[in-house]
C-alpha cells in the first residue's frame, strides 16, 4: 500500500513526472527562442511561472458553474498522474506491475485532461471559452479515431498482448515494433495524434492565443491555471513516453529526446491549422495510413 | 516571502490594453519587445491574450469617455497583485489631448498607476529600463 502510494505521490508518479515536465518545457521554450533568433528563458523559467500563478487571486466568473470549474483541472491532473503511474512503472520493473488491458485504461486516462478541461471551460460561461471547447471536442474526435487504430499494430503483432509490460518484455525478446513497416507507419500516425493530444502549434485551435484570447484556458487564474499548465507539461512526458513504450520498446532517455525534438520541430515550423483542415487531416491521411498499417501487422509484415 | 517576490519579478505576464485613443504606435513598439533583438522572455515576460493570466496591464493611449468603463473593469478583472504600467505620453499625462473634449480623464485617475515610461512613442530601451525600476520599487517596498 504504502509502495504503491509512493508510487503515485512521488518516483514515477507526481513528482517526478512534473520535474521531468517542468525540464521538457523548459528545453521547448528554449529551442523555441534559439530557432526564432532569441536569447530563450532560463531554466527555472517554468517553475517560476507555476510559483507565480500559485501565489496569484483566483478569479471565479460570476456566471460560471462553480463546482465544474473548480473541480476540473484537479480531474486532469490526477488522470495524468495515474497515466504517467501506470506508464513508468512497466518500463521500470518489467512485466511485475500492470494489469491486463491496463494500456486500454492509459488511453482512457490520456483523454481525461482534454475533457476535464472540456468540462471546465464550459461551466465557465465565457463565449471565447465555449469556442475553444467546441474546437476541442471536434479535435478529440479526430486524433481519438487514427491514434486507436495504430495502438491495434503492436497489439496484433504481438498476438494480443493488451498489457504494458508484457509489450516491453515481447518487443526485448523480438525487436521492437518500429523495425517493421506497419511498426513505423503506426509511430508517424501516433506522432501526429500526440502533437494534438499535447495542444500544440498545428493543433492548438482550441487554445488559439491571436484568435481567441487562450480560448479553454481564459477564465482560470491563479492557483487553477498552474494546475492546467503543470497537467500539459506532465503530459508532455506522458504521451511520448506510451509512446517509445508501445512501438519502441521500452523508454530510454534518447529516444524520449527525439520525440521531443519532432515535437518541438513540428511546433516551429507549421501554422495553425482551421478545424476543419486539423478533421480532415487526421480522419482522411492519418486514418488512411493507421488502416494501412494495421492491414500490413495483418499479413505479418 | 522573498521566494514569493522573486516568483514574481521573474515572471511578468503582461496583458496590453489600449484604451482606444492611442495611436497605435505605443502598441507596435510593445510588440518590438518580443522581438529577437529586445527578447524580454529571457526576462519571464510574456505577452498573454486573457487578462486573467495578467500580472501586469500595459495601458497605452489617452482614455477616451466611450473607454472609461471597459478600462474600470478589465482593471476589476485582474487577478491581484496587479500592476499597472502606463506607456506613451497619452497614457501618461494626457499628451496633445490633454484639452480634448472627449478625453477629459488622465489614465491615472481611474486606475493606480505604478510606473510611467514618457515617450511619443518610447523606445523599447525606455520601457525595459521602466521594468527595471519597478522590479526595483518593489523589491524596496517589501
Amino acid at each position: 500500500m504504502l509502495k504503491y502510494l509512493f508510487n503515485f505521490i512521488i518516483f514515477p508518479g507526481f513528482l517526478f513526472t512534473a520535474a521531468v515536465g517542468l525540464v521538457a518545457s523548459w528545453i521547448d521554450r528554449k529551442v523555441t527562442a534559439r530557432i526564432q533568433w532569441r536569447v530563450g528563458p532560463p531554466w527555472y523559467q517554468p517553475l517560476a511561472d507555476l510559483v507565480k500563478l500559485s501565489i496569484k487571486e483566483i478569479m471565479i466568473p460570476r456566471d460560471s458553474y462553480k463546482p465544474a470549474f473548480l473541480i476540473s483541472p484537479l480531474i486532469g491532473l490526477s488522470a495524468v498522474i495515474l497515466a504517467s503511474t501506470f506508464v513508468w512503472l512497466p518500463n521500470l520493473e518489467l512485466a511485475k506491475t500492470g494489469f491486463t488491458g491496463d494500456i486500454i485504461v492509459i488511453i482512457y486516462l490520456l483523454t481525461l485532461p482534454a475533457i476535464a478541461i472540456i468540462l471546465g471551460a464550459s461551466a465557465s460561461g465565457n463565449p471565447l471559452a465555449s469556442l475553444g471547447v467546441s474546437r476541442e471536442i471536434k479535435l478529440i474526435l479526430a486524433y481519438e479515431l487514427p491514434f486507436i487504430i495504430c495502438l491495434l499494430v503492436p497489439i496484433i503483432k504481438s498476438n494480443g498482448l493488451l498489457r504494458l509490460g508484457e509489450l516491453v518484455v515481447y518487443q526485448r525478446m523480438n525487436g521492437s515494433f518500429i523495425s517493421s513497416p506497419s511498426g513505423i507507419l503506426a509511430i508517424l500516425v501516433a506522432i501526429f495524434c500526440m502533437q494534438a493530444k499535447l495542444g500544440l502549434v498545428p493543433f492548438d485551435v482550441s487554445e488559439a492565443e491571436t484568435e481567441i484570447m487562450a480560448g479553454t484556458h481564459i477564465e482560470y487564474s491563479g492557483i487553477l491555471l498552474a494546475v492546467l499548465k503543470l497537467t500539459r507539461f506532465m503530459m508532455m512526458v506522458v504521451v511520448p513516453v506510451f509512446l517509445t513504450t508501445v512501438f519502441w520498446g521500452g523508454f530510454s532517455v534518447w529516444k524520449y529526446v527525439v520525440l521531443l525534438v519532432i515535437i518541438i520541430l513540428m511546433r516551429n515550423t507549421n501554422p495553425r491549422l482551421r478545424i476543419d483542415q486539423a478533421v480532415r487531416f487526421f480522419w482522411g491521411k492519418m486514418a488512411a495510413i493507421a488502416v494501412i498499417a494495421v492491414l500490413l501487422s495483418v499479413l505479418g509484415e | 516571502m522573498s521566494l514569493k517576490l522573486k516568483a514574481l519579478t521573474k515572471s511578468i505576464w503582461v496583458y496590453h490594453l489600449c484604451t482606444g485613443g492611442s495611436c497605435n504606435n505605443c502598441d507596435i513598439e510593445i510588440l518590438d519587445l518580443l522581438t529577437p533583438r529586445f527578447d524580454v522572455e529571457r526576462f519571464g515576460i510574456m505577452l498573454v491574450g486573457s487578462i486573467r493570466h495578467a500580472d501586469a496591464l500595459l495601458v497605452t493611449g489617452s482614455l477616451t469617455l466611450k473607454a472609461l468603463e471597459c478600462v474600470k473593469r478589465v482593471y476589476e478583472q485582474a487577478p491581484k497583485p496587479c500592476l499597472v504600467i502606463a506607456i506613451g505620453s497619452c497614457a501618461c499625462g494626457q499628451g496633445v489631448f490633454a484639452n480634448g473634449p472627449t478625453t477629459p480623464n488622465p489614465v491615472d485617475s481611474i486606475l493606480p498607476v505604478d510606473i510611467y515610461i514618457p515617450g511619443c512613442p518610447p523606445k523599447p530601451e525606455a520601457m525595459i529600463a521602466g521594468v527595471v525600476k519597478l522590479i526595483g520599487k518593489l523589491k524596496e517596498k517589501k
